[in-house]
């Protein structure tokens, strides 16, 4: 694996704003104090006056987003995810969510992979914070590709965004030439008839692994990226339900409210089969290499392909 | 500030109050006390200050207007009803299911710049439309009405500092100092006093005004847009449930509509604030 091409998508991030921003005069970009975290910084240094730093008051940063798009900005606001989805949560729903204003919130740091910082800026719960607000579109891009074709995605989507990237360098695998990113539509990377893993975020390529482990068991897994968690892409769900009997969710974020529940929501609606959520437990993190915590917390293709071989025994 | 134009705005600042008391019994909900103590102020703003007109509620050059005490929408609603942004007869289903005119104010309404009502939001949001004129070299400026109570709120100065670092003379915020909230009077619940000097230390331009008063209230304004790289806080000073006798400086009246009795009471009072005005 020493070829594979390692990115952390808050890379990606910063280099699309600072690639789009020319095609995209009304792109501007707010940041609390973190701009060189955050890769916002790359922007700032190419386009000065289209950047804010609002300091360290996220609350009011979400607001100035919010106005500014009542003008016609297109608003980047960016902070680490705890801030963005927790700190500032109630400003995300009623100054952007409700009056469903055009504002891209740029969540950096997310999970568990924040590593050593520990459990206080471990944000496991902003998938689940931001997918009840109504009108919110939720992504959750799994690598450099991605992130960059979320952003560009983002900024011709009218309407608030929610973007979660990570701190952590994660291998570039959506290299296909015929890769495309459309908000709201999974993609399947691999087939698969005995079992569906979906996955989002750096548990995609988890996912692969898992997939290639369970295959020299003898099981046949389809591997799905589910790069959007709401609008959810409830008609793939339902199909992989359908046609493999077994879905196994893998997403870095609490098990509760995140991917597996979305999931597990829809096949409730559809196609009732068994769910297993692959995520971190209801418990906080805590300081440590982000490599050795994911593996800690089963964020791992071994912990998904043994978590997906025991699950078998659920199909009917 | 001339002798007619002054009857004209009081005039208008009377109906305004009558559609705050009309609105707040029909819904049997709502804030009569801090929409009577604005009332004024929103008819200076709507009828003499605005670049803002109903039959292009979104012209790009507009002046904005956010309400950050989103609980007071019955004034707001009340002068936009006047001022043609939809018929004055809506203010009858103000709270009521299916209606247009929601409990708090919902930027779906013509004439609404902002959804507001979670205290502490509004002043930001007015900052971002403010950043945006700059951005854009537009000559419209951003008006913003504060609770005093309001301020309490840690966002509003996150905000505060915010429109001070970048230089926002086109901002001016109001702060509604009537001196109660819904718990009793502001010093007593947990004081934001020294108002003045937070804002001032702050990097705000400071004015206060006499929240009754139209030529108190045009001087500050025409003062405020004189002020250059600074954003401008207006301090006026108001008594809660102006207008109506029974509502004025009483704290029991922040959020209680008034039932039968009291409306009527009500609206025979400023009806002959009104005849008085007009005769």
């Amino acid at each position: 694996m020493a070829d594979v091409i390692k990115k952390a998508t808050r890379e990606s991030y910063g280099e699309a704003l600072r690639d789009l921003a020319e095609e995209y005069p009304e792109l501007v970009v707010l940041d609390a104090d973190l701009a060189a975290a955050t890769k916002t910084g790359i922007f700032k240094k190419a386009y000065p006056d289209r950047f804010f730093d609002c300091g360290i008051a996220e609350a009011n940063m979400m607001g100035v987003a919010a106005g500014l798009a009542t003008c016609g900005k297109i608003p980047f606001a960016s902070t680490f995810a705890m801030f963005a989805a927790g700190r500032a949560y109630e400003i995300v729903r009623n100054s952007i969510g409700y009056p469903h204003l055009n504002v891209k919130i740029g969540a950096t740091h997310a999970g568990i992979s924040v590593g050593e910082d520990g459990a206080t800026h471990q944000c496991n719960e902003d998938i689940a914070l931001m997918r009840t607000i109504p009108g919110m579109t939720v992504i959750v891009p799994a690598d450099d590709v991605e992130a960059k074709a979320a952003v560009k995605a983002a900024i011709d989507f009218n309407g608030p965004v929610y973007m979660r990237f990570g701190r952590l360098a994660v291998p570039v695998i959506n290299t296909n030439a015929d890769y495309k990113f459309e908000i709201g539509k999974g993609i399947v990377l691999r087939d698969g008839t005995d079992v569906t893993i979906a996955a989002t975020g750096l548990m995609v390529n988890e996912a692969l692994q898992a997939a290639e482990i369970l295959a020299a068991d003898g099981i046949s897994a389809r591997v799905v990226n589910i790069h959007t968690i709401k609008p959810l892409d409830k008609e793939l769900i339902a199909k992989c339900a359908e046609e493999t009997g077994l879905i196994v969710t893998a997403e870095e974020h609490s098990v509760i409210g995140g991917l597996g529940s979305a999931v597990a929501d829809a096949v409730t609606d559809s196609c009732p089969v068994p769910v297993i959520k692959i995520g971190v437990n209801d418990e906080f993190g805590h300081s440590g290499p982000a490599v050795d915590l994911l593996k800690e917390f089963g964020l791992s293709a071994e912990n998904i392909a043994a978590r997906t071989k025991a699950a078998m025994a659920y199909k009917k | 500030m001339d002798a007619t134009t002054k009857k004209n705005l009081q005039i208008i600042a009377c109906k305004v109050r009558m559609g705050v008391i009309e609105g707040t019994y029909n819904a049997k909900s709502g804030h009569p006390g801090g929409s009577l103590s604005i009332a004024d102020t929103l008819t200076y703003l709507y009828c003499n200050k605005l670049n803002a007109d109903a039959a292009d509620p979104e012209n790009p050059d507009r002046d904005r207007f956010v309400l950050s005490k989103g609980h007071t929408a019955p004034a707001l609603y009340s002068i936009l009803a006047q001022k043609g942004y939809f018929p004055e007869e809506e203010l009858k289903s103000l709270r009521h299911i299916g209606a247009l005119l929601q409990g708090h104010p919902c930027i779906n309404i013509p004439g609404v710049d902002m959804s507001s009502g979670s205290l502490g939001q509004g002043i930001s949001a007015a900052c971002g439309m403010a950043l945006a004129g700059k951005l854009d070299n537009k000559k419209y400026k951003v008006y913003t009405i504060l609770g005093d109570g309001e301020i309490e709120e840690g966002q509003v100065w996150e905000a505060a500092m915010f429109a001070a670092h970048y230089g926002l003379d086109n901002l001016v915020a109001i702060v509604d100092n009537n001196g109660l909230q819904i718990d009793g009077p502001i010093t007593e619940v947990c004081s934001p006093e020294p108002i003045t000097d937070k804002f001032l230390a702050f990097g705000w331009h400071v004015i206060t005004m006499d929240a009754h008063d139209f030529d108190s209230i045009d001087k500050a304004f025409e003062t405020a847009e004189k002020v250059k790289d600074q954003p401008v806080a207006i301090i006026q000073k108001s008594v809660k449930g102006k207008g109506v006798s029974f509502m004025e400086n009483q704290v029991g009246w922040h959020g209680t509509a008034p039932n039968k009795e009291q409306y009527d009471q009500a609206m025979a009072e400023l009806n002959a604030q009104l005849k008085e005005l007009e005769g």
